[in-house]
């Protein structure tokens, strides 16, 4: 593959297919988020079964699996989103910081300014595209218009947008093309400074082109964020993740380094599916 | 072939009928605009604008009616829209999946297709009997609970199809609920609940009984609230049933004036709907 999109001098071309995660192995890594015991019921139907998983900090975490296995879910869980919905609850915990984000007592605004979340249909507000960004900036912080300007470019520049809309940020959002929607969405995401970002199927609704930039997007994110990636598409999973986590029906049935999931899978119902066999 | 040619039969026949049916109630439709117009137009003056209703026997206008109908719509909408919003607001955000939502849903249509005449009996026995006089008030209140369910309807409707990943995609920004429903739901259903607020000043524009029995009526130009104030029905059913001329004429020019606002809302608000949010 080749760049498709001159990001800088100083951006090594991604690498696809990695040898190995970039500080896996030996090296102690941080879980940023714990998520341990989960299950969630969307009313009586119980879609997680006492899933336990990491996300440690400064990498990529995939999540595959069949339709329907709970990889969404367990995303959704993540943010408390599921919250907006009458007759869902998660049981367990889900640790952020070492702090449990279920609880009763957890502000879900300050939550979810913490952890950011992209949805598998672009969402951009009706609103301008500089607004689409200033807005969520301004949500929680005051600043004045000129660093509002400049953080809204930052964003744009780290969503490799900045280049297409510089000259008309004060057109609709959703007057851009599928793909540059979905990365103004990610900007909007990535603007407001959150610590870890949640992507829901990002790519699936975007052709191959689309689909390469947000991958080379999520590569330069993970210095800065802890990234978990719902995929169904297992060689995106492959590209981008450092860990993956194969879900079936609910449950967690194995989660490694992404090489390993690949090529030595120690369950067979993994094995099965990255091979095709089912799902 | 046989079946061929049968069902080639039906289609015919059946579309011979729809286009009948269509056509007589467009019939019907052209008609009552035409005799509007044609009745009107004689009539139709600079001083229909200018002057007061005339006593019998005398030339004159329809000032006094066209100012008083034009307060007491506005404050009907100024009052019914902000309830009517808040309530759909309630029912589409807040409350969407609680019991009361479906309840009040329920009412409000009930309420929706009350006739007019029974708001204007409730209100005259609310404010009328008790202030011990009609006034251009209590008609703007009878016409505000017609608003009411009309803007609850539209704002619950238009709401609901707020898509839901635009919430979620709020929400996960940390966006609290109030700032995302004014600022984005709010945002997204703005072309549609402009057109519900349209829809309902159409909807009062021509409503009669209501005021018959709150604002009644005035023969003299009125901007006071608190006393009897002119409205276009009213004077539009005073004047049809008199025996005088001229009255007749002013009923008809009060008629097209109505017609002509109506529609122009109709317009607008169809353009606004078809609208795609700039």
């Amino acid at each position: 593959m080749t760049m498709i999109e001159n990001s800088g001098p100083v951006t090594p071309p991604p690498i696809i297919g990695r040898a190995a995660p970039a500080n896996a192995g030996n090296v102690a890594l941080a879980e940023k988020v714990s998520v341990r015991g989960l299950n969630f019921y969307y009313g009586d139907n119980r879609a997680l079964k006492n899933v336990n998983v990491p996300l440690y900090a400064g990498l990529v975490t995939a999540f595959i699996g069949p339709s329907g296995c709970g990889k969404s879910t367990l995303l959704r869980v993540l943010n408390r989103i599921y919250d907006l919905y009458p007759h869902q609850r998660a049981e367990g915990q889900v640790l952020l910081d070492n702090q449990d984000v279920l609880s009763t007592g957890q502000d879900l605004n300050l939550l979810r300014a913490r952890v950011g979340m992209v949805f598998q249909k672009p969402t951009p507000f009706p609103m301008s595209i500089y607004e689409n960004i200033a807005f969520g900036i301004r949500l929680y912080e005051r600043l004045p218009k000129s660093d509002i300007d400049g953080r809204v470019e930052s964003a744009l520049r780290r969503a490799a947008l900045w280049d297409e809309v510089k000259d008309k940020l004060s057109a609709n959002g959703l007057s851009l093309s599928g793909g540059q929607q979905q990365r103004l969405c990610i900007a909007r995401t990535v603007a407001v400074k959150p610590e870890v970002i949640l992507l829901d199927e990002p790519c699936s609704a975007l052709d191959p082109i689309a689909t390469a930039k947000i991958e080379e997007l999520i590569d330069e994110l993970k210095s800065d964020y802890t990234i978990a990636i719902v995929t169904h598409n297992m060689q995106q999973a492959a590209r981008v993740s450092d860990y993956t986590a194969f879900m079936f029906l609910g449950e967690l049935v194995e989660f490694g380094p992404t090489t390993k999931i690949f090529t030595t899978p120690s369950e067979r119902r993994t094995q099965d599916y990255i091979t095709g066999r089912f799902g | 072939m046989t079946i061929y040619t049968r069902r080639r039969a039906k289609n015919a026949t059946v579309l011979t009928l729809s286009i009948g049916a269509t056509l007589f109630g467009i019939g019907w439709l052209a008609l009552i605009l035409g005799t509007l117009i044609w009745e009107a137009l004689s009539g139709l003056s600079l001083s229909v604008f200018t002057e007061m209703t005339p006593p019998p026997g005398s030339a004159g206008g329809l000032l006094n009616p066209i100012v008083g109908s034009l307060i007491i719509t506005i404050l009907a909408v100024l009052v019914g829209t902000p309830l009517g919003m808040l309530a759909g607001t309630y029912m589409a955000e807040y409350g969407r999946y609680t019991h009361i939502t479906t309840i009040v849903r329920f009412i409000n249509d009930i309420l929706l297709s009350a006739p007019s005449i029974v708001v204007g009996l409730f209100i005259y026995e609310l404010l009328v009997r008790p202030m011990g006089h009609f006034s251009g008030f209590a008609g703007s209140m009878a016409l505000a609970v017609i608003v009411i369910p009309v803007v609850v309807r539209t704002t619950e409707d238009m709401l609901l199809l707020v898509p839901r990943e635009l919430r979620e995609a709020a929400s996960a920004l940390g966006m609290p609920r109030a700032r995302m429903i004014a600022r984005v739901c709010y945002r997204a259903a703005r072309a549609g609940l402009i057109t519900g607020v349209l829809l309902a000043v159409a909807r009062i524009s021509g409503e009669t009984a209501p005021l018959l029995f709150t604002a009644l009526n005035n023969q003299f130009f009125s901007t006071d609230l608190n006393k009897p104030m002119a409205s276009l029905p009213a004077v539009i059913f005073q004047f049809a049933l008199s025996p005088y001329q001229e009255w007749q004429r002013l009923a008809w020019v009060g008629a097209l004036l109505i017609t002509v606002a109506v529609l122009a809302l109709s317009i607008a608000a169809r353009a606004l709907a078809s609208r795609k949010t700039s």
